[in-house]
């Protein structure tokens, strides 16, 4: 089929283009690629689950920080080498996520949104409560000589953003490959008309409950890798504003379209780099920005260019 | 042995009580339509047949296994197919993929394709294949529905007045469709429309506040006064 041809042409596509990006920006700006392209595999994560479950959780920070800590206590207190810290945090997310879609998943709706934001909190107050640990707020670093992976040294621009990128790859076409499948048609159903799935003889839950922990268990890995590649781990990743994060994101790229969230985080993160050279108060820039989206193009950015122009983007 | 059997089944509202003991049996193979004035409880007696709705009292047996616990998505599973009296598609989604969906649970994937394209073209949609559900007109969505229901090849096939808002030739082409599944697939109708009724069904039950009033032959309900009181004699009986 030639739909399916343009569709995985485009992804891979951008996959090229960012792999030749890394030869041609220059250093400021490919290390902020390399930090947007972990952000946005945060997002795609977060996509799954608000732009195609149609269910909006204010609590993904503890993803990201049950990945983050994972790996990078792993490291510091466990002694690991990167590979299994790596494993480690993500394994953390998983159980994690699951842990909360159970609970979280018996609610619907507002109910949702607040019961995840609570869970995350009290992720968020565990990391300050250990903070012999954890060093809580302040957090602590990896030194680059625990960041080395295979003989690569992380801490080492290009190799970081070289790793950046098998991330984000992974990510996106995970999440293509997903939603393309009978399961991933089955969550945006579900968003559409859940009572309608569970007439059709669908687990409803079940399905949601998969898509809580695949979208927790990719924002994990995000979490872990961002500890990794930039050598920090602090428990402000866990708190409430790093929830909130990825729902920008995702709105302003397009929910439920899957290079969204990579726009999104690509314009959010140089909005507010841009506007932060003019004023301090970034977080108004970014507010107004989000007003003029849901004015102009509510469906974000990718959600307008599909609607306008390419029906077929997925 | 009946495919369906439910034995004292009830359902209350807080003090609303909607559906009171009711025995129902259904033969395997039959058309049976299910009759009774606005609010007698149809939906709410399918409803919980189901799966949809709990009931506060009662047991459901399907092919001879209690299934009054189960979840809609086992009953599903297990062969019952459950259409919306209030249309509920999904819009947002192309007509084939509204039909794949259903199609997906019951049918070997790499037959999925095929059976829904029969499905839609059984129910005159085979052209509309593409369109996206919400751009359909309200009886086009209505076809679409029993597609849906058609297309999971069900066992017991539970339909809440499908023909409402129908065309009077798509109402026609429901008939055909309807003697053509009849013997293979057993069928349960919820129906105003008593011209259908009397054309395709079997057997006629008629529930009147929540309560089971006759079963007949449609001949026998047509001549029952009872039945006549509580119905037919209605406005909107002779449709
Ligand atoms: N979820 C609900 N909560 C409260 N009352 C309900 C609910 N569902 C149905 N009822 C009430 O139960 C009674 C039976 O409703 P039901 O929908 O089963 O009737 P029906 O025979 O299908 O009617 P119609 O021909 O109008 O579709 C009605 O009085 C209705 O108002
Ligand atoms: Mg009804």
């Amino acid at each position: 089929m030639s739909g399916a041809g343009r569709i995985w042409g485009l992804h891979l596509g951008l996959i090229a283009v960012l792999f030749a990006l890394q030869f041609l920006l220059p250093a400021y700006h490919h290390g902020n690629l390399a930090r947007i392209m972990v952000l946005a595999s945060y997002a795609v994560g977060y996509n799954i689950l608000f732009g195609y479950t149609g269910l909006l959780s204010l609590g993904h920070a503890l993803f990201f920080a049950a990945g983050m800590y994972g790996m990078g206590l792993g490291i510091q207190h466990g002694g690991l080498s990167p590979a299994p810290a790596l494993v480690l945090g993500i394994g953390a997310g998983a159980v994690v996520s699951l842990a909360l879609g159970l609970l979280a998943l018996r609610t619907s709706g507002v109910a949702f949104m607040i019961v995840t934001l609570m869970f995350a909190q009290a992720g968020y107050l565990t990391i300050l409560y250990f903070g012999e640990y954890t060093r809580g707020d302040e957090g602590f670093v990896i030194q680059s000589a625990q960041r080395v992976l295979w003989g690569i040294d992380l801490s080492e621009p290009s190799n970081r953003y070289f790793a950046a990128l098998v991330l984000f790859a992974a990510c996106l076409l995970l999440s293509l490959w997903l939603i393309r499948r009978p399961f991933g048609r089955t969550l945006i159903a579900i968003r559409e008309n859940e009572e309608r799935v569970r007439m059709l003889g669908y687990d409803t839950q079940a399905h949601k409950l998969g898509a809580m922990v695949i979208s927790g268990t990719i924002s994990a890995a995000a979490g872990a890798f961002y500890g990794l590649l930039f050598g920090y781990a602090g428990a402000s990743f866990g708190a409430v504003p790093h929830s909130i994060l990825p729902l920008l994101y995702v709105l302003l790229g397009g929910a439920g379209t899957i290079l969204g969230p990579f726009m999104g985080a690509l314009f959010m993160f140089y909005l507010i780099d841009l506007s932060s050279g003019v004023t301090t108060a970034h977080m108004l820039i970014a507010g107004v920005a989000l007003v003029l989206l849901t004015l102009f193009a509510p469906q974000g950015i990718m959600g307008e260019l599909r609607r306008r122009a390419f029906g077929w983007l997925p | 042995m009946s495919l369906l059997r439910t034995r004292g089944l009830s359902r209350h509202f807080g003090g609303l009580i909607a559906v009171e003991g009711v025995d129902f049996d259904l033969e395997e193979g039959e058309v049976r339509a299910l009759i009774g004035p606005n609010g007698a409880g149809k939906s709410t007696l399918v409803g919980m047949i189901s799966g949809r709705i709990p009931p506060s009292r009662g047991t459901i047996e399907f092919d001879g296994v209690e299934i009054t616990s189960w979840p809609a998505h086992k009953r599903i599973m297990a062969g019952m197919s459950y259409t919306f009296q209030i249309t509920s598609v999904f819009p947002g989604l192309p007509v084939r993929e509204n039909v794949a969906l259903a199609a997906r649970r019951r049918v070997p994937q790499g037959e999925v394709t095929q059976a829904v394209e029969a499905a839609l073209a059984r129910v005159g949609l085979g052209e509309r294949i593409d369109q996206e559900a919400g751009d359909l007109s309200y009886g086009h969505q209505r076809l679409l529905e029993i597609a849906m229901g058609l297309v999971q090849r069900p066992r017991l096939l539970i339909l809440d007045e499908p023909t409402q808002g129908l065309a009077e030739g798509e109402v026609a082409q429901f008939k055909a469709l309807i003697r053509d599944l009849a013997g293979a697939t057993t069928i349960l109708l919820i129906e105003h429309n008593m011209q259908v009724v009397m054309e395709v069904a079997d057997r006629v039950s008629v529930l009147n506040f929540g309560e089971m009033l006759a079963q007949g032959t449609p001949e026998e309900i047509r001549a029952n006064a009872e039945v006549q009181a509580a119905y037919l004699g209605g406005g909107d009986a002779a449709a």
